[in-house]
């Protein structure tokens, strides 16, 4: 039985001239991560910020958990955790003090409150720290705070809107995980961004968004199938490279194989779950393999296929 | 409402641990007001007190009838000091070497000369560094000089006289009530000292600047992304609002009670009734607030928002004379006064300062309250684009 949590449905937003949501429609359920993927510009924001009821929408719905959203509801919003892009915390309060404001703005009993602020810093690795003024924490530690906050009251739909911008690799890769650990616990997470690189990580399911419009919608597989392209494999090595050759091409998965520069080129649907069989099948043939390249198509030639611009311009 | 006082809570104790916002709630105010105070306080005790020298020349009845009636009450009454010099060099010698402001001359043959209606003069030694006590000096002989006229005046009009006569003549002459007297009316609106007043015009100067760190930290929030965030959880904006004004009144409240307090015992300042004094900080907070949140309402930044509320507290602070008293320039600038909450604000002080009780400030408050609700109520048509994340 599916449990969605978040559904849009044409989604329109005007500023001006300038049509910012053009009809955005998705859906997210329980312990999916979904990923808006888009330029600086595309309409990411402005969606988040719909969806959150911090904009109406000039048309279209939200419901969240079974709640439509408006920017009065109360149960769709209690269900969201919100993180916005920009750092939204108070500097001169701590980290726990910014954290049980928020926990009862959201309505948390006091003791609950006191129960989820110090599990919560310890979720975001603040617990040493939490009782000192945010503004003397490094920028990696404003960033996991923010996230933190969002966090709060165990929301069904967690909103990240671009949480790792200006962040370092190292406190990027911990919020990465933190939030791959909340999916796994069954939260449903909608994720902003332009790095290819973390929707491709993180996300179940990604939406391509250009120009206020949602491009496409899969996973990344489907997405890349949508644009014709498949997986390369390179096995490079010593032996009868031919026979390895004829041999793969046997295989189910195995589109085209080919010997070029004394390698073995192989097009391939699934790389990854098919290499097992690839390498058996050629060193059975005669085959001994020095080395594997993988090169799979990824997001950023799929965004270049449909919007005709790199993902970065 | 429990939402808005969550915001105003978070707000203060943010407020709390901004020095910056201390200093001009509470600090620079009362150092304004002790440094005014302190510098103006002799001119509104009434203790200056002019050194006269007098020398006495004639040794009749009428020099010492100057000496005794006119000069005398008004050493009683501690404005003048007045010294007996034996010779008119000394007296001179006190005024060149200003240690007094006047010298008086009472001249040989003075008694003589009233007596016998013939011209009589005492002569005025001026220290001319000293204009006004000179002045004051001049003031007191010209007005021996008219009631020695009168007697003057009256014997010449009886005719050739015994000296008898004349001397019963000017007796009568002096017992005989003025035709005009000034009487002492004790009004109900008293001038503040300095002190009171200072403290009182400083006060309510800083406290627009003080109920600003309220309801414009809308603005601040919504620059930091932390009004978006508040929005985004489940409640309502107005109460994030309610919550801001909350801040910006109970800012003005504590820092005015809190000045009123200290200034009373620090400097001195009689404030009047605690109550009415309650009303009138109640009534020109709520004022304050509502100018500052149309100030907010008006602006698009924090930064625009600070810098016309700044505008808006020194234009409203000297027309309703929170450093000078306006109402003395009379005229228009006067009446204009009355448009700002400061006017009645010490319009109320004054009232209570004349030992009244509250119910002497009813009209102050009551047109702090009609520009609370004017102001307030212009901002509360824009606050929509306020409240926009």
């Amino acid at each position: 039985m599916s449990d969605t949590v978040l559904v849009c449905a044409e989604l329109r937003k005007r500023f001006g001239d300038v049509q910012a949501v053009n009809g955005i429609s998705f859906r997210i359920e329980a312990g999916e991560t979904f990923g808006l993927l888009g330029p600086n510009g595309a309409g990411k924001t402005t969606t988040i910020s719909i969806i959150c009821g911090l904009l109406e929408a000039d048309g279209g719905t939200v419901e969240v958990a079974g709640s439509p959203l408006t920017a009065r509801s109360v149960a769709a919003k209690a269900a969201i955790g919100y993180v916005p892009q920009d750092l939204a915390i108070y500097p001169d309060l701590s980290a726990a003090e910014n954290l049980r404001f928020f926990a009862k703005l959201y309505g948390l009993p006091s003791a609950r409150a006191r129960q989820r602020v110090a599990e919560v810093l310890d979720v975001v690795g603040l617990a040493e720290r939490g009782d000192d003024q945010a503004k003397t924490y490094s920028g990696g530690m404003k960033r996991r705070l923010n996230i933190g906050i969002g966090l709060l009251h165990r929301p069904r739909l967690l909103v990240l809107d671009e949480p790792t911008v200006g962040v370092d690799p190292q406190s990027r890769n911990a919020i990465l995980e933190s939030i791959e650990r909340l999916a796994s616990e069954g939260m449903a997470v909608l994720y902003t961004t332009h790095y290819m690189e973390e929707a491709e990580r993180l996300c179940d399911r990604i939406g391509i968004v250009d120009l206020g419009e949602l491009k496409a919608e899969g996973t990344r597989a489907e997405l890349v199938a949508l644009v014709g392209q498949h997986d390369r494999v390179q096995l490079q090595g010593t032996g009868d490279l031919e026979a390895g050759a004829r041999a793969c091409a046997g295989l189910a998965s195995v589109r085209a194989a080919s010997v070029r520069d004394g390698a073995i080129e192989l097009i391939v649907d699934h790389a990854r779950a098919a290499l097992v069989d690839l390498l058996q099948t050629s060193v059975a043939a005669g085959v001994e393999v020095a080395s594997v390249e993988v090169d799979e198509p990824d997001l950023e030639a799929v965004f270049l296929h449909l919007t005709g611009k790199a993902l970065r311009d | 409402m429990r939402t808005a006082l969550l915001i105003a809570g978070k707000d203060l104790r943010q407020r709390v641990r901004d020095r910056s916002a201390l200093l001009i709630a509470l600090v620079v105010p009362f150092v304004l007001a002790s440094i005014f105070g302190l510098t103006l306080h002799n001119v509104d005790t009434g203790r200056i007190t002019f050194s006269y020298a007098l020398v006495d020349q004639d040794h009749g009845a009428a020099a010492r009838s100057f000496l005794t009636d006119v000069l005398g009450p008004v050493e009683r009454q501690g404005v003048a000091r007045v010294k007996v010099e034996q010779s008119l060099a000394s007296g001179r010698a006190d005024v060149n070497a200003g240690r007094v402001a006047a010298t008086f001359v009472v001249p040989a043959g003075f008694s003589a000369a009233v007596a016998a209606a013939r011209p009589a003069s005492i002569q005025v030694l001026g220290n001319v560094d000293d204009a006004i006590g000179t002045l004051v000096a001049r003031s007191l002989a010209q007005s021996y000089a008219g009631g020695i006229d009168g007697v003057r005046l009256a014997v010449a009009a009886v005719g050739p006289t015994s000296a008898a006569d004349a001397g019963r003549l000017a007796a009568r002459a002096r017992a005989a009530p003025p035709a005009v007297t000034l009487v002492d009316v004790s009004a109900t609106r008293k001038e503040l000292g300095p002190g009171t007043y200072y403290a009182a015009g400083m006060a309510v100067f800083f406290l627009f600047f003080t109920v600003q760190f309220g309801i414009t930290s809308v603005l601040d929030e919504r620059r930091d992304g932390t009004l978006a965030r508040m929005f985004a959880a489940p409640v309502s904006r107005h109460a994030v609002l309610l919550g801001k004004l909350v801040t910006s009144l109970v800012l003005g409240v504590v820092s005015m009670t809190v000045l009123a307090v200290a200034t009373h015992v620090v400097l001195g300042a009689h404030w009047g009734n605690p109550l009415g004094v309650a009303i009138l900080i109640l009534c020109g907070v709520l004022a304050a607030t509502a100018v500052m949140a149309l100030v907010a309402t008006l602006a698009k930044t924090p930064d625009q928002a600070g810098a016309w509320g700044s505008m808006v507290a020194l234009v409203l602070a000297m027309l309703g004379g929170s450093f000078f008293s306006v109402s003395q320039a009379g005229g228009a600038i006067a009446t204009l006064s009355l448009a700002t909450p400061h006017a009645w604000f010490l319009r109320g002080l004054e009232d209570l300062a004349g030992g009244a009780g509250p119910a002497a400030v009813v009209g102050p408050a009551a047109a702090m309250l009609v520009f609370a609700a004017v102001t307030g109520g212009i901002a509360l048509t824009r606050v929509g684009k306020l409240i926009e994340p």
